[in-house]
């Protein structure tokens, strides 16, 4: 399969059942909004490393917010739901009750509970105080700016790690522009975030290491430099190689994310130096979700 | 199916609880056994076809018409349905009350949603004194559900109040949200003396300080209080004076108190 001159290799993405959940952050203003959720989902790339991956969902008008102010929608992932439980009370603790003027609340009305307000409201050292409203619990908690208003339990969800897709490009400076404009547009779908930095990686790996202490380790196939060296998947046109995690509350949203980002991609082109785009996976026997990138795009 | 109606034939001259004649209790029976059902009138117990007439066969719209002050315990521990009053009803309205609606086109007694667990209770009139309060005996009045009060309510108003809420669009009596212990009250006309009497926990909204402050009550400050957006938004399209409230509005005067007990309750003056 061949678009608009890119190559389309007939090969899948390999995608692993995650927790997910939904926050709603809110603010005095948006940067203040963005400041907390910046933070919050701040080293969480890889549940290899960091026990979470997160990303900013999209921000949020004062209308679509429950206090009525400007917000962010964040989306933060975790292999297990005690550790996903974890994540969140840590960071929600430490980047967005210490945020100014901040609050927080769920931003998913259905699925396993995750406590917030439920844990984070002992820091209010017994000047705590809760209200149930419309049904759900908030807690007030006194801060040294006046009071952190946090929802008592966020919910979590069954969702979807490991969405990804590579970029195959003549240049580093044409795959990262040609990921640049898959973000742009993928940044608009609901339900997903692309937890690296800018939303892409560069440092793809493969399962196992010559290092016994090592999980995973470079993806030296598809690692230019080492063309001659190993055994590569990249031709001789091939100058450098970026990839595109997605992580999604569903099975649907990767799917739909991974569409929009490689038609992004190949809406570019070979005229813009895009050769091939293929996907990262572990021959199918890891994951429980393969989302084949011919399939998607055909 | 039309609304089963209960049209008062006479006011009667004692109190009647009526608290059986609600969805929950009727549920499955037929007008015929409706009609026999004996209430107690002073020491007499004349049947429910000899105090009403009765038209309609739908127990989950329940109408009193000619409604009178000596009808107690209307829609008392309903479950679900719908109960309206066209004039006035007695004490106890809506006691021990889980789920549904009551309305009143008139006024409502004493001890109005005590014992209240869910459900709402829509007041035209006025309600007495102790509306949403513990009844002799009880550890906590109100535990659930909302009071709306269109006129004022008396003394004592949400009185061991537990959980839930109170909007009173008018004036409040004394000792308004005394021995609360959560919930919200709001009151949006003046409020009697001593407001918030030995009030340990929960919110009470007025507006303009209260001319007589019950001195457990320390100043606070005027602060932006985020949590209140999100209460006037649950609000909005409520009939009264709190269903229009602009939800940007979250500044207001905090009081803490009533010192003398836990003193984490507080007091709330908005403009």
């Amino acid at each position: 399969m061949i678009i608009n001159g890119v190559a389309i290799d007939d090969t899948f993405a390999e995608a692993f059942g995650m927790r997910g959940t939904r926050l709603i952050i809110t603010a005095h203003n948006e940067t203040w909004a963005l400041n907390s959720a910046n933070a919050l989902t701040g080293f969480a790339t890889s549940v290899i490393g960091c026990g979470a991956e997160a990303g900013i969902e999209r921000l949020l008008a004062p209308p679509e917010t429950p206090d009525g102010r400007p917000g962010v929608s964040v989306l933060l992932f975790a292999m297990s739901s005690k550790e996903l439980i974890k994540q969140v009370e840590r960071r929600v603790g430490q980047c967005v009750l210490t945020s100014p003027t901040s609050a927080v609340f769920a931003g998913l009305d259905e699925g396993d509970p995750v406590p917030l307000g439920k844990t984070l409201r002992y820091f209010g050292d017994g000047f705590q105080t809760s209200k149930q409203i419309a049904g759900k619990r908030y807690w007030r908690v006194p801060v040294m700016d006046g009071e952190f208003l946090v929802q008592d339990t966020a919910r979590m969800v069954r969702a979807v790690g490991g969405g990804n897709f590579l970029v195959l490009a003549d240049s580093q400076v044409q795959a990262l522009e040609a990921c640049e404009a898959a973000i742009v547009e993928m940044r608009k779908l609901p339900d997903v975030a692309m937890p690296f930095p800018g939303g892409v990686v560069r440092s793809g790996s493969k399962v196992g290491s010559k290092y016994k202490a090592l999980s995973a380790s470079t993806n030296d196939a598809f690692c230019p430099t080492l063309r001659g060296a190993t055994k590569s998947e990249l031709d001789e046109r091939i100058g450098a190689v970026l990839e595109i995690v997605i992580d999604g509350l569903t099975d649907a949203s990767v799917k739909k994310a991974m569409e929009v980002g490689m038609r992004a991609v190949c809406g570019i082109g070979a005229a813009g130096g895009i050769r091939r785009l293929s996907a990262g996976n572990y021959g199918g026997k890891l994951g429980q979700f393969q989302y084949h990138l011919r399939e998607i795009l055909s | 199916m039309s609304a089963l109606v209960f049209t008062l034939r006479n006011a009667p001259t004692q109190r009647v609880d009526v608290g059986m004649l609600n969805p929950t209790a009727l549920a499955g029976q037929s007008v015929a056994d409706i009609a026999a059902i004996r209430l107690s009138v002073g020491r007499t117990t004349p049947s429910v076809g000899e105090l009403f007439d009765i038209a309609g066969d739908d127990v989950g719209d329940i109408v009193f018409r000619a409604g009178c002050d000596r009808l107690e315990r209307i829609g008392a521990g309903m479950k679900s349905g719908r109960i309206s009053v066209e004039g006035d009803a007695g004490a106890y309205v809506g006691q021990g009350l889980l789920g549904g609606v009551i309305t009143i086109s008139g006024s409502a007694g004493a001890f109005c949603a005590s014992g209240m667990k869910g459900g709402r209770i829509e007041i035209a009139g006025n309600v007495g004194d102790a509306a949403g309060g513990a009844i002799p005996g009880d550890m906590k009045g109100m535990a659930g559900g909302l009071l709306l009060v269109a006129g004022n309510a008396g003394e004592r108003l949400g009185d061991r109040m537990r959980r839930g809420q109170i909007l009173v669009s008018g004036n409040a009596g004394d000792f308004c949200g005394t021995r609360m212990i959560a919930g919200t009250i709001a009151v949006a006309g003046s409020v009697g003396a001593y407001p918030g009497y030995l009030m340990k926990r929960g919110t009470l909204i007025v507006t303009g300080t209260p001319a007589q402050l019950v001195p457990g009550f320390v100043d606070c400050g005027p602060h932006r209080l985020g949590f209140l957006s999100l209460l006037y938004a649950s609000w909005k399209g409520l009939p009264g004076a709190f269903g229009a409230l602009d939800t940007g509005a979250c500044t207001v005067r905090r009081y803490m108190g009533d010192m003398s007990v836990s003193g984490r309750g507080e007091l709330l003056v908005r403009g």
